[in-house]
């Protein structure tokens, strides 16, 4: 951290009197870390303080310490009793910050965080924040979250019933907590998740039940943790994608999921990448959004909205959607082939039966007109 | 900063605070060390001047008069109710709670000001652990133009900035509003105005507003109108609207775990031959329910009121219908 700058070391020189002040005999080591500078910075700002004092700087006016071993202690304060009052900055980043924790459930204390701010209010007066307002009464802490952070702080593992959005399911974890974040507004829990193998965040308000586990926490020393500052959303090879059509009344949708290539289509319409996860989520929100969103990729899927057969059954798509037709036309060609056969089997006996009567026939007119021919001769032998 | 400058400014304040009187510059000159040894009056003027602006820069409350109409110049105080911070005793478990604010912004234009109110703290005697270990709460970098907004409404200045009407890639419009203030509602950051574009009041999603802002006009010149409830105005706009009626409707065993979640189970229904739960829901929109049944399929059923039922069937039917046509681009 650098300490020469005006703006960082002034305020600390004002602050440093009324700190010691409060800490008889504090070890100078310590209070250098709670300002976040190094010992050898300490020890030179406190002498130029012992350099400071009131007019007249004689030995009754000017800053006094004593230094006992590795402590310090101030003897005179010269009226430097109390640090300088808060910033407007200063009180709007903290108030702020601390509204922000009991607005989201789970990650703190609320009560403790809602208390601190009333009384850190108080404190900076004027300083506080004017032309801010934040939504109060805090939402009711859940007592699943409370169970949370009770068992982090332990270092505790945990089972959880947990509800997925993505498969719209809910599920049951045993799980390694690893610590708790607030991204967009909203409490999540990282921790490994034993089951997937991996690390993982749950949001809060979705966990549903836990229980607390008689085994710490032990997440896998290569367990890492999740970087959030591009936001939740890191596509994966697991992830599919679809591209959207979406009009004017649900753009929303392009807010609210993870989407790219987002192309301008005019009318307010606009095209969009969403990746997903499981087909029938997907199946799901277009049917749910009736026709104002039109899927253009996978076609697999655009026509099982367009059957109607999500209708029907949403989880069914997506892994059996060419199923059914395959079906029905190995079926008719099934049942094709056998009729033909049958129809084959019942027709060549009466044929054969009839070419070999005809055989017979033809053999017994051969004959008899043989006969008569004979016959014939005969007479006409006798005649004669 | 050089230690001389440093030495003279903790003198300077602490001669200001000790004294009821106003001291005049030339007074200052003579009794706080380090100014003795200027040269030249422009110079020493020049010096004082700028250790009075860093001073006031770092929230030192320095005050101006006379202290007599016989005066000729200004003098300057510091009064000290209003240069120390007020009393602050913290319980253990609030000041843990401090403590992880302190570190909650991950973007240094509120990172730093929390860390050295932390400080200030501190220095008023509370004792706030830094280590927390396993809460590590962080938050995203928050909306880029929040700083330069929430700088308008302190300063009471209209600004301009364009605008993305529905987020995302929706089109720019160029806004000029008067700021009235900031509110933070279920998470997110609104900034409350009154829109000169439209003439009337509005509200903006902040992370909506893209940079620059750029600030219009006097200091002081946007007057908050008497009696204003900015979380009013959001929650009309954003809040979802009351539930006037109750729905019904039945799940299939082990589907729609989203919409068990909002629901109250009645009772055990079989419909189709299939075996679920009947249960009840607030219905506030109709539009928005419908949206949420119709992607269910045959795992949910509405059993009443009717015009639910028929806004799920429109929105199956619409749905089958965008994909069937052909795609034309329009």
């Amino acid at each position: 951290m650098s300490t020469g700058g005006v703006t960082e070391r002034l305020p600390r020189l004002l602050s440093l009197v009324p700190y010691l002040l409060a800490r008889p005999g504090i070890p100078v080591a310590e209070a250098a870390a709670d300002f976040g500078i190094s010992e050898k910075q300490l020890r030179r700002d406190l002498e130029l303080l012992w350099m400071c004092g009131l007019p007249g700087y004689g030995p009754g006016d000017l800053v006094d310490l004593s230094f006992s071993g590795d402590t310090v202690t101030v003897t005179h304060d010269a009226g430097m009793r109390r640090p300088l009052r808060l910033t407007t900055a200063e009180a709007t980043a903290l108030l702020m910050a601390l509204r922000t924790l009991a607005d989201v459930p789970g990650v703190a204390d609320t009560e403790a965080v809602r208390r601190a701010a009333a009384k850190v209010e108080r404190a900076v007066g004027d300083a506080g924040l004017a032309g801010v307002a934040i939504d109060g009464p805090s939402r009711e802490e859940a007592a699943t979250t409370a169970a949370v952070r009770d068992a982090l702080a332990a270092g505790n593992a945990m089972r959880i019933v947990y509800y997925t959005a993505g498969r719209d399911a809910v599920s049951q974890r045993t799980i390694d907590p690893m610590r708790l974040l607030i991204v967009d507004g909203r409490g999540y829990l990282e921790a490994w998740c034993r089951r997937a193998e991996a690390v993982r965040l749950f949001r809060l308000d979705r966990v549903e039940d836990v229980v607390v586990l008689d085994e710490p926490a032990a997440p896998p020393p290569d367990a890492e943790p999740t970087d959030v500052s591009e936001g939740l959303f890191r596509p994966s090879a697991d992830h599919r994608s679809a591209v959207l059509l979406l009009e004017r009344e649900v753009r929303w949708v392009a807010e609210y999921y993870p989407v790219d290539e987002i192309a301008e289509l005019g009318d307010e319409r606009m095209q969009v990448r969403l990746r997903y996860a499981d087909p029938s989520w997907l199946v799901r929100l277009v049917l749910g959004l009736g026709g104002g969103a039109r899927l253009v990729e996978p076609a697999e899927l655009v026509e099982a909205v367009a059957c109607g057969r999500g209708r029907r059954s949403a989880r069914w798509i997506g892994r059996t959607v060419r199923m059914g037709d395959m079906m029905l036309v190995v079926l008719t060609v099934v049942v094709g082939v056998v009729l033909l056969v049958v129809l084959l089997l019942l027709v060549l006996p009466p044929v054969r039966r009839f070419t070999r009567a005809n055989a017979a026939l033809r053999a017994g007119v051969a004959g008899r007109v043989a006969v008569l021919r004979a016959l014939a001769d005969e007479r006409r032998r006798g005649s004669a | 900063m050089s230690s001389a400058r440093a030495e003279r400014l903790v003198n300077l304040v602490l001669c200001l605070l000790s004294t009821r009187q106003f001291l005049t510059a030339e007074r200052i000159r003579k009794i706080v060390p380090g100014y003795a040894d200027v040269r030249g009056d422009e110079a020493f003027f020049r010096m004082f001047e700028r250790d009075k602006a860093e001073l006031r820069e770092l929230g030192v409350p320095l005050e101006t008069g006379r202290l007599s109409s016989f005066d000729t110049v200004d003098g300057y105080r510091i009064a000290r109710q209003d240069y120390e911070l007020g009393e602050i005793h913290l319980e253990p478990d609030e000041a843990a709670a401090v403590a992880l604010a302190a570190r909650l912004w991950d973007s240094p234009e509120l990172a730093m000001p929390a860390h050295s109110a932390l400080v200030k703290l501190r220095a008023a005697g509370v004792e706030v652990d830094e280590e927390q270990g396993r809460v590590q709460p962080r938050v995203r970098a928050t909306d880029p133009a929040f700083a330069a907004l929430l700088a308008a409404v302190r300063a009471g200045r209209a600004v301009t900035f364009d605008h993305q009407r529905g987020g995302v890639g929706g089109p720019v419009q160029r806004r000029t509003v008067e700021p009235w203030g900031v509110v933070s509602w279920r998470g997110r950051w609104y900034l409350c105005c009154y829109d000169r574009d439209r003439a009337a009041p509005r509200c903006f999603r902040i992370s909506r507003i893209m940079e620059p802002v750029t600030a219009l006009g006097p200091v002081g010149a946007v007057q908050v109108p008497e009696g204003v409830d900015l979380m009013g105005m959001v929650r009309q706009g954003v809040d979802p609207p009351p539930a006037t009626d109750t729905a019904r409707v039945w799940i299939a065993d082990g589907r729609a775990h989203g919409l068990r979640r909002l629901a109250r189970v009645v009772g055990r229904r079989s419909h189709g031959g299939r075996d679920g739960d009947e249960v009840e829901l607030d219905l506030r929109n109709v539009e928005t329910l419908a949206r949420w049944v119709a992607g269910h399929g045959p795992d949910v059923a509405v059993l009443g009121p009717q015009r639910l039922a028929e806004a799920v069937r429109a929105n199956w039917a619409a749905a089958v219908a965008a994909h069937t046509e052909p795609l034309v681009p329009r």
